[in-house]
């Protein structure tokens, strides 16, 4: 049986009560919107890379505790990372997330992210958490169209 | 809140003891006894089934009802010469003439089989919407629709280069009765409206938008799929074109689902899929149709599920429904009272007659958090924006809690649930 406080880790809550790096980035150069149709979650993210490194991020948004918490903490992992450090991280956190993941695989490489692993159990709230990080990757790309969970 | 009752139903409910009164009339035990999913644990705990709008659970009568067909009368319907095609036959239309005495319509020529409701008024879109439907013309919603009601005629609409038209809300929340006159000027074709509102609950005044919609020779397509459950529809009555509704919101099969037309708007128009079934005669150079209900049914049909239907329908039908009325009502009644009580709780909607669903928002917790938390406790709810996103954007909401309620739930259920939320909020509030 799926443990609620697996899903809903203190440090979880901690951000979506809390959360972090919350606001608009006048210096941003690259932003991207996410959204959930089926959740109406919204996540808007705005960066500001120079020469391949993440210098400074914010994101704007509405949903459940784990997509905002995702996106706050997504922000915290990702501020200084360069581009491909990014996408790594953004892969092991796909990674952990699949169905009989081995959340040890992934832990060392995600840090404080390894909490997100319990969403794993909640294949409904799965979408929730990766929400950020698609919207992430489609600013990285360089495209500042919408993306969604549903593709 | 919930104060008045929907027509045909009397009485005040309101309080625990009736509620008592009302299950005991209903022998709420021995109905439950005839559902066999209720019984099973979620998560450990006991099912607390309330996402009936959604889809009901079935009663044994139906599970029987399609598990004999296929056991004993399985065959292809009006082909075969041989005894069990012909049983099919009379199975599948048996099941028409049921579904036609249900909704008291006039013949069951005017009942169609479709998929589901979504089926249903895509048909009436594609074949009534083409033949009608051209630039300059309208068809007028309400802001209730759910997308089913509201799609089908936004893609015929771009097709033949009409408009669509909303009925708006009031600052109420309610159906904004006092501006369909006027929206209904010499461009507007069509009037689709929902009987009850799927995300709300809210009972809607269709016989009102009939009337005034039949004044100017307009016609009227009422989406009952929230209705049928929980209301006696008479279609003669409520003097409506075409009705739809789906099977599975009314304990029988998904899959199966009825259009009812009148037959002269039925007589007029063209098929919208072609197939076997729908004919008359096929040549090359050309084919010629069936008469309705057939000209509709191209392929072989849901035989299964249209029995599966009809078994709902008799089970249904076999309840008192006055009691029954009274039962669903005095359950969202204790609801409403409740989930009120708790602090940061909000109801949606106006002051239109709830029927068989109540929608909620908690402060703080988003509806998905709330519905994996009452998961967690075996309560199944919804929770989403309900398939009406131009509704809830016009409440300013993107998503809401929404309980619904069947026959076969209980007081206890309902406390479940509303002691369910106070413990979500308890712990997102942290």
């Amino acid at each position: 049986m799926p443990d609620l406080q697996a899903l809903y880790q203190e440090e979880i809550m901690d951000h979506f009560r809390r959360p972090r790096n919350r606001g608009a980035l006048p210096s941003a150069n690259r932003w991207a919107e996410g959204h959930n149709p089926l959740c109406g979650d919204a996540v808007t993210l705005a960066l500001h890379v120079e020469d391949d490194v993440i210098r400074a991020i914010r994101f704007e948004g509405c949903g459940c505790a784990v997509s905002q918490a995702a996106s706050s903490m997504l922000t915290e992992a990702v501020e200084g990372c360069t581009v491909a450090q990014a996408h790594a991280l953004s892969e092991a956190f796909d990674a952990m997330l699949k169905p009989g993941a081995e959340p040890d695989a992934t832990a060392l490489q995600l840090g404080r992210l390894a909490v997100f692993s319990g969403v794993a159990a909640f294949p409904s709230r799965v979408k929730c958490a990766r929400l950020p990080w698609h919207t992430l990757a489609a600013a990285l790309a360089g495209s500042d169209r919408t993306v969604t969970t549903e593709a | 809140m919930a104060g008045e009752t929907a027509a045909g139903r009397t009485g005040d409910v309101g309080s625990p003891a009736s509620d008592d009164a009302a299950e005991s009339a209903l022998s709420l035990a021995a109905i439950r006894a005839q559902f066999p999913l209720l019984s099973r644990t979620i998560h450990g705990r006991p099912l607390v089934y309330l996402d009936n709008a959604a889809t009901t659970q079935k009663p044994a009568a139906v599970l029987h009802a399609v598990d004999a067909y296929y056991r004993e009368s399985n065959a292809n319907v009006h082909r075969g010469l041989h005894f069990l095609s012909e049983a099919a036959s009379a199975a599948y239309e048996g099941a028409r003439e049921e579904v036609c005495r249900f909704l008291n319509a006039r013949s069951a020529a005017e009942i169609v089989f479709t998929r589901g409701t979504t089926e249903a008024v895509n048909l009436v879109a594609q074949s009534w919407g083409r033949r009608h439907l051209g630039p300059g013309d309208a068809v007028l919603l309400s802001t209730f629709e759910h997308h089913s009601n509201l799609v089908p005629w936004q893609m015929i609409c771009e097709e033949c280069g009409a408009a669509l038209r909303v009925i708006p809300l009031t600052g109420e929340g309610e159906l904004d009765l006092e501006a369909v006159p006027r929206l209904l000027d010499g461009s507007v074709r069509l009037v689709a409206v929902a009987h009850v509102s799927n995300a709300l609950g809210a009972l809607l005044p269709v016989r009102e938008v009939v009337a005034l919609a039949h004044e100017r020779n307009i016609p009227v397509l009422v989406d009952g799929a929230q209705a049928v459950p929980h209301l006696q529809v008479d279609v003669q009555d409520l003097g409506c074109d075409f009705y739809a509704f789906s099977g599975h919101t009314v304990d029988g099969p998904t899959g199966i689902g009825v259009l009812y037309g009148r037959g002269e708007r039925l007589e007029a128009m063209p098929p919208w899929q072609g197939g076997g079934e729908m004919i008359r005669s096929v040549r090359f150079e050309g084919s010629t149709y069936a008469a309705p209900p057939h000209r509709f049914e191209a392929g072989t049909p849901n035989i299964g599920g249209a029995v599966g239907l009809a078994a709902a329908l008799r089970f249904l039908g076999g309840l008192p429904h006055a009691a029954m009325a009274r039962h669903e009502q005095g359950l969202l009644n204790q609801a409403a009272r409740r989930l009120a009580a708790i602090p940061g709780v909000s109801l949606i909607g106006g002051t239109a007659p709830r029927i068989g669903a109540l929608s909620f928002v908690l402060d703080g917790v988003h509806p998905h958090d709330l519905g994996t938390f009452l998961d967690q406790e075996g309560v199944a709810i919804r929770a989403g924006h309900h398939c009406a996103q131009p509704l809830l954007h016009s409440l300013g909401l993107t998503a809401t809690a929404r309980a619904s309620v069947a026959v076969y739930n209980t007081a206890a259920e309902i406390t479940a649930l509303t002691e369910g939320v106070e413990r979500a909020r308890r712990f997102f509030a942290g």
